[in-house]
């Protein structure tokens, strides 16, 4: 009954680079996309440093198709989901089962932000056409429209754990044969929203982030999009496709922390049973991981809760392991589909990528994260793990084939 | 002091919504947090922002949140401390 | 799949120990609010205060659900949304504008997020089980029932908690009037089917499901199958799928005895259903539900409690409808603006 899925096509675009090939580049030689603020128009410009993707909604709008008058949010979606089924070369795949399963934590609530200014005082005012894709489900349609799928669109929002939930509910729609092809991953651009509402939080950093430092100060903000091409075995060996798959994935799990709604247990709870879920679904055994792509905001809740929960699950073998975020920022509802690619990647490729500013181990911890780029031909299996408000804990492995 | 702590415990029970508590239920070094009334981490960031809005006072290290909201009497302190530094 | 226990927070009273429809709450204004029960006696106070009223109708329901169908925990939560927690989200959004991105509270934006009904639910019953949200308009809620549906079939669950909730505020119905898609109303929701013309109510609820796929005898009734289609082409694309729907199932529509559709009164939002009803639903019984609920994303919520209280009892109310056909099989249609159709087929214990 249990029946593989394969990963055929990646896309994404982040801070640090507009195509897959960008982001690697920059994965490899370390050049963060951390910077100032210099799109969002914020009060807090001068205050906090974001992984915002380098282009203007102009650009973003010439490089989409989409007119600029589009949610931000939309056009990074299409961007990476084009590439993705570029990638992925399935010629004939209108005539296959094919669905789009796409995540977003702020949906169009950059173009909202730009009606309310307007409408609050006078609700006449304000032009609808900024209010009329607020919803989540909204930006899903605008892309799936151009994308021209029509199969099954379906979007899911589950804060920071929202993109991995994607990529496990379109694998589980293939495995039940409801589904042949499902692109999935998530999207999410910066809004002053949430650049203030996680600033009330009182986890943001002033700084470049730290992750899994013993001095990290919080996080930094980030946005793009991410999407894998998920393909049932029958499609993955069938003349439909003409390259290398990149990898199988094989396990996955949701479980929830239910300890608080946005702090989580100092245990690690969710965390744990998440990988753990996602080990025993896989069938492989800790000591099987070669490297872990850590949530690893850089906060000082998240980095001990998921550091004992590892300490724990991988106690005598230790994998290697990093936080891509300090490269990317926290993209919320992207970052499980920007780092499921870079999962997927590191397992073809071999390749592990470095935790960005490490300077100070955490105390406690039995391990530290990778400093620098290599290449590890020897990975088989990689572990991905998103952490979200809400206790929704989601872990993901990809398997060299 | 005793007007700011009577107003200080009245503007906590609005910020927070505690419905069912009136100010005389609340002892001015009764512990807030924890078992005493029962408030969290979400409410330590909400009492920041109380005492920005309404006192003028900025607390721009939340590790100082524990001490300093530890009761009523001793945000009090705090706020005194904040808007008379001299004296 | 089967209804072990169903709560529904609606503009009718449906929430409690209450006869089933015997009267119906009559709207004269411009939208239908929720009759919402005492929620001390079901959340514990020191949660509430944080909760605004989307989250205490979504836990109040789902909470009511479970203990009904006797179960302290189910093995998973999956809730379908399509506008999340707008009063938090408003808030959170005007305070941000007013006072100029300062001095703004926590509270508002952790609430707003889509996930935390699913969340808050979890964290009151301590299950750290799958947990999952639907954030996609109109087929949000089947969105949530396809997945309680795999779970089940996984073998990864027993019990699945699975609602569909939206509400409307002043805001966002001042918003959705401007798109044009509540008009002005016509004198009372009863009559809001009477003479379809371009207006609709708007509405909210909130309504949640206990499901297994194991019977427990005292079951409600049985969803049969689910399916969503995106932007059909047109009516004979409707059709085929609604065949091709029933044919996997191995019956056709003369096994159906009564349809469930999601007419709201709007002319051109009806006129689907009016096609249908000259051709593929010729001489079958139809039940409107929106004219009790109003039109909102995920209103089919509402209309599977109707259907599932409706099999269990043996009949629909008689408010609703005074035909008296045996109900083995209720199948239920609807689309929201033409974007998300979705077919439930239910039958019978």
């Amino acid at each position: 009954m249990e029946q593989p899925v394969f990963i055929a096509g990646l896309g994404v675009i982040s801070a640090i680079g507009n195509t897959v090939a960008q982001n690697l580049l920059s994965l490899e030689s370390g050049e963060t996309g951390i910077a100032p603020i210099q799109y969002l128009d914020t009060e807090h410009r001068d205050e906090f440093p974001v992984g915002e993707v380098k282009s203007s909604n102009d650009e973003l709008a010439e490089l989409s198709g989409f007119k600029t008058v589009i949610s931000r949010t939309a056009m990074l979606s299409l961007i990476a989901a084009k590439e993705a089924l570029r990638d992925a070369g399935i010629e004939n795949y209108a005539n296959l089962r094919t669905g789009f399963i796409s995540a977003n934590t702020v949906g169009g609530m950059d173009k909202t932000e730009d009606f309310f200014r307007d409408f609050i005082n006078d609700n006449t005012k304000g032009r609808l056409r900024n209010a009329i894709n607020h919803e989540c489900g909204a930006v899903t349609n605008l892309v799936a429209d151009k994308l021209g799928i029509r199969n099954y669109v379906s979007t899911i929002s589950t804060a920071c754990s929202s993109s991995a939930n994607a990529i496990m509910y379109g694998t589980r729609l293939i495995k039940n044969n409801l589904l042949d092809v499902v692109i999935a991953g998530g999207t999410d651009a910066l809004t002053r929203f949430t650049l203030n509402g996680f600033n009330t939080l009182m986890i943001l950093d002033k700084q470049p982030c730290q992750p899994f430092d013993a001095n990290r100060r919080g996080l930094n903000l980030g946005e793009g999009a991410g999407y894998v091409v998920l393909v049932s075995e029958r499609v993955a060996y069938s003349c439909s496709i003409k390259k290398e798959i990149y990898c199988s994935l094989s396990g996955y799990c949701n479980a929830n922390d239910a300890y608080h709604q946005t702090a989580s247990s100092p245990e690690g709870t969710g965390s744990l049973m998440a990988m753990e879920g996602a080990l025993k679904r896989s069938g492989f055994q800790p000591a099987d991981i070669s490297y872990i792509n850590l949530h690893g905001t850089g906060t000082q809740n998240n980095d001990s809760s998921e550091g004992a929960a590892i300490s724990k699950l991988f106690a005598g073998h230790y994998p290697k392991m990093s936080s891509t975020k300090a490269f990317t920022g926290h993209t919320l509802g992207a970052s499980g589909g920007i780092e499921a690619v870079y999962s997927a990647l590191a397992v073809q490729k071999g390749m592990l990528y470095p935790n960005l500013r490490f300077e100070t181990p955490m105390e406690g911890l039995p391990f530290t994260p990778e400093t620098r780029f290599s290449k590890q031909p020897e990975i088989k299996h990689v572990l991905s793990n998103s952490f979200g408000f809400g206790g929704n804990c989601s872990s993901l492995i990809f398997s060299k084939l | 002091m005793d007007k700011l702590i009577a107003d200080l415990k009245e503007q906590i029970i609005e910020q927070l919504n505690l419905q069912d508590v009136k100010p005389e239920d609340i002892g001015d070094d009764q512990p807030l947090f924890g078992d005493g009334l029962g408030l969290d981490s979400i409410d330590a960031l909400e009492l920041i922002v109380l005492l920005q809005q309404k006192y003028k006072v900025k607390l721009s290290n939340a590790e100082n949140g524990p001490k300093i909201f530890r009761s009523v009497r001793t945000i009090a302190e705090f706020i005194e401390g904040y808007q008379n530094p001299n004296a | 799949m089967y209804i072990r226990a169903a709560s529904n927070i609606s503009p009718q009273n449906t929430f409690g120990n209450q006869p089933f429809l015997q009267e119906l709450v009559e709207y004269t204004g411009n939208k239908l609010t929720c009759i919402e029960p005492d929620y001390k006696s079901l959340i514990d106070p020191k949660l509430i205060r944080r909760m605004s009223r989307i989250i205490k109708m979504g836990v109040a329901t789902g909470m009511d659900c479970l203990q009904q169908a006797g179960i302290e925990a189910p093995d998973a939560i999956v809730t379908g949304t399509a506008y999340g927690c707008l009063e938090d989200t408003n808030t959170f959004l005007s305070k941000l504008v007013l006072q100029n991105e300062e001095a703004l509270a926590p509270t508002a934006f952790i609430q707003s997020t889509h996930n935390t009904i699913s969340a808050q639910i979890a964290l009151l019953l301590q299950c750290h089980r799958y947990n999952n949200t639907f954030v996609n308009g109109g087929a949000s809620f089947e969105n949530a029932l396809l997945d309680a549906m795999m779970l089940l079939n996984e073998g990864d669950a027993d019990t699945v908690l699975a609602g569909g909730i939206d509400e409307i505020t002043p805001t966002s119905h001042a918003i959705l009037s401007r798109m044009g898609l509540y008009h002005w109303p016509t004198t009372s929701n009863l009559n809001l089917l009477d003479n379809p013309e371009k207006e609709t109510m708007a509405g909210e609820g909130s309504a949640f499901f206990l499901l297994s796929n194991k019977a427990s005898g005292n079951d409600l009734a049985k969803i049969d199958a689910i399916s969503c289609f995106y932007k059909p082409v047109g009516l004979s694309e409707i059709e085929q799928r609604i065949n091709d729907f029933l044919s996997a199932q191995n019956i056709i529509i003369n096994d159906i005895d009564a349809i469930i559709n999601g007419k709201n009164g709007d002319v051109i939002n009806d006129r689907i259903y009016k096609q249908l009803e000259q051709s593929l639903f010729a001489n079958k019984q139809t039940i409107n539900y929106k004219h009790l609920c109003g039109e909102y994303p995920t209103s089919s919520a509402f209309a599977l409690w109707l259907a599932a209280n409706a099999i269990s009892n043996g009949s629909f109310p008689s408010a609703i409808s005074t035909t008296d056909t045996p109900l083995k099989r209720v199948l239920i249609y609807n689309h929201y603006q033409n974007i998300h159709h979705s077919l439930i087929l239910l039958s019978a214990c």
